[in-house]
């Protein structure tokens, strides 16, 4: 436990020293609000069923940078800590895979966490963003997705041999369900059969559940099985291929 | 118990290389064991195995009476392991390095004097990324001391290190036998070997060719003696073969040099070549008897030369 706080602390120490890094976990969806939200403002619209341009995208936000994080940022950090024989000096330590792979996932939490608090702060300073009608399950609810795709993030370091791959994968699988997801667009402005398309995407079922506890229709069960499905799936399968080096 | 490191029949394959084959060896507690061997000879493959690093395709390994697969964690507090090819993250401070590391042990030694003592003192603030191949080197040497280990692993210690720095190291792994660890000490360095190892198993192609102290390899070459000096010019070396115990002579001309002879035969060849020179009134201020190396044995064992 001493070596868990230890190593998570350390990475978070890591991640401040290499800023770029954590650019589209704390960065680019503020540049987001900002700029649709200079567009578009927060005034109510018919078009997004009565609701502000920022409330509508706030949620989408957050799962954006649960997306990016799982597939992009996580597997590339891992690949390279691979790559360039850091893990092969832990694991010469008495440590388990349980502790490189513990420490990430705090770390890439408590990143990401922050990086939401950015936007809910910046929204509702500068929009008026409307806060979450259920907090705390809005916030179970953000950390539950975040363990199923931190878990995808594993299954792609794990399977991917090496830096380079991870990234092309990670940004092909996470730029398409950005777009069509809800998370970095309103669907409202997709094509009938995008959307349709959008429900094979799992970032979708993130939206999907952060909108429904955002705005007060409560858990979507359906989202919660396939987000839980995953983390399941996912985990047996790093668990299974994860590789030191 | 004083076998520390006890291997019987290990083998090892990637696909269709085999990089260790049938190899047994047992390293006593307390002993500087050398591993030495040319580039792709096995000697990582045997060594990680014995860490625990690498699955074995046969064979049994025992470290300190553990078994390195199933009781890795157990076995892993009690080495120090310092690997060929290990990296850590770029922004990572050495003092953070040190700090992390203790925190995976049950019992370390204080960092700071840990620090001091390899020359690090002044660079604990310094990131891993910025330090030089000899500072990198060094810390890996301190983790892998961090937690007082019973055995230390060193592969390829010396690589990359200034004449001076190897000299320097050198000394500090005999610091550490000093303090009663058994050190492995993987090399491709053969006066490395020589110089530091008591006992020695030379591998060549996955294959245990010799093990034993290194005088006891060189005087099992049994090639003689060889005795070298500068003559002086109008000196006809020929009369050296009517030496008692001479079997060869060589005399090499250069054009700026006086000549350089290679008297090679048994018996005490230096006593007798000194003998006969004085005759001629020759006192070369540099005769000498060129011992056998390490180099030499391994040339005798395998039929080819260490380095290409
Ligand atoms: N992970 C691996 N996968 C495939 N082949 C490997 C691997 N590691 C080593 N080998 C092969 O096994 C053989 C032995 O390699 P090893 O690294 O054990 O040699 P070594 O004696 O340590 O060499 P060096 O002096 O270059 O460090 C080589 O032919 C090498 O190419
Ligand atoms: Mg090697």
């Amino acid at each position: 436990m001493q070596a868990l706080t230890k190593m998570t602390w350390v990475e978070l120490k890591l991640k401040l020293r290499e800023p770029v890094g954590t650019f589209f976990t704390l960065v680019f969806p503020l540049l987001l609000l900002f700029l649709f939200g200079s567009i578009y403002g927060n005034e109510p619209t018919a078009f997004l069923g009565g609701r502000g341009n920022v409330d509508n995208s706030v949620p989408g936000y957050i799962a954006m940078i649960i997306g990016t994080t799982g597939m992009i940022g996580l597997p590339i950090a891992l690949s390279v800590y691979r790559e360039q024989g850091i893990l092969r000096r832990f694991r010469a330590a008495p440590i388990t895979p349980g502790l490189v792979l513990g420490s990430q996932v705090a770390v890439n939490l408590i990143v990401s966490l922050v990086g939401m608090a950015f936007l809910i702060l910046v929204g509702v300073f500068v929009y008026d963003l409307v806060l979450p009608a259920a907090p705390f399950s809005t916030f179970l609810a953000v950390i539950m997705s975040g363990f199923s795709f931190l878990s995808v993030g594993f299954v792609l370091a794990s399977l991917l041999p090496t830096a380079t791959s991870a990234q092309a994968v990670g940004m092909a699988l996470f730029f398409p369900m950005m777009f069509l997801s809800g998370a970095g667009l309103p669907q409202q402005i997709l094509p009938e059969k995008l959307v349709a398309f959008s429900q094979y995407l799992p970032l979708t079922y993130v939206v999907n559940l952060l909108q429904g506890l955002w705005y007060g229709d409560g858990w979507n069960w359906t989202a919660v099985l396939v987000l839980a499905g995953m983390t399941v799936a996912a985990t047996a399968v790093s668990v299974r291929y994860f590789r030191w080096e | 118990m004083t076998n520390v490191i006890e291997v019987t029949n290990l083998r090892k394959t990637y696909g269709a290389t085999v990089a260790v084959e049938d190899i047994s060896l047992t390293v006593q507690k307390g002993e500087i064991f050398g591993i030495v061997g040319p580039n792709g000879a096995g000697k990582t493959t045997t060594v990680e195995t014995i860490m625990g690093l690498r699955r074995p395709d046969s064979g049994t390994v025992r470290v300190l009476g553990l078994d390195p697969q199933t009781q890795a964690e157990e076995l892993r507090q009690r080495l120090g392991i310092q690997l060929q090819e290990a990296s850590l993250p770029d922004y990572l401070k050495v003092w953070e390095a040190l700090d992390l590391f203790a925190s995976f042990y049950h019992q370390t030694v204080p960092w700071e004097p840990l620090l001091a003592q390899w020359g690090l003192g002044d660079k604990r603030n310094t990131r891993f990324k910025n330090l030089s191949g000899g500072q990198k080197q060094r810390l890996f040497i301190a983790l892998a001391l961090l937690n007082d280990p019973e055995v230390v692993f060193l592969d390829e210690l010396t690589t990359g290190l200034d004449p001076q720095a190897r000299r320097a190291t050198w000394e500090m792994v005999r610091a550490i036998r000093d303090q009663g660890k058994t050190v492995i000490l993987v090399t491709h360095f053969m006066d490395e070997a020589e110089e530091l190892a008591d006992r020695v198993a030379i591998i060549d192609q996955g294959r245990l060719a010799a093990l034993d102290t290194p005088q006891a390899l060189i005087q099992g070459l049994q090639t003689g003696s060889t005795v070298r000096f500068t003559s002086v010019n109008g000196f006809d070396a020929a009369v050296l073969e009517e030496v008692a115990g001479v079997t060869a002579v060589h005399q090499k001309n250069g054009s700026l040099q006086a000549p350089q002879i290679t008297v090679q035969g048994s018996g005490p060849l230096l006593s007798r070549v000194a003998v006969k020179l004085a005759e001629y009134n020759i006192a070369p201020l540099d005769l000498r008897v060129e011992l056998a190396d390490l180099e030499e044995v391994f040339l005798a064992l395998t039929g080819h030369k260490i380095r290409a």
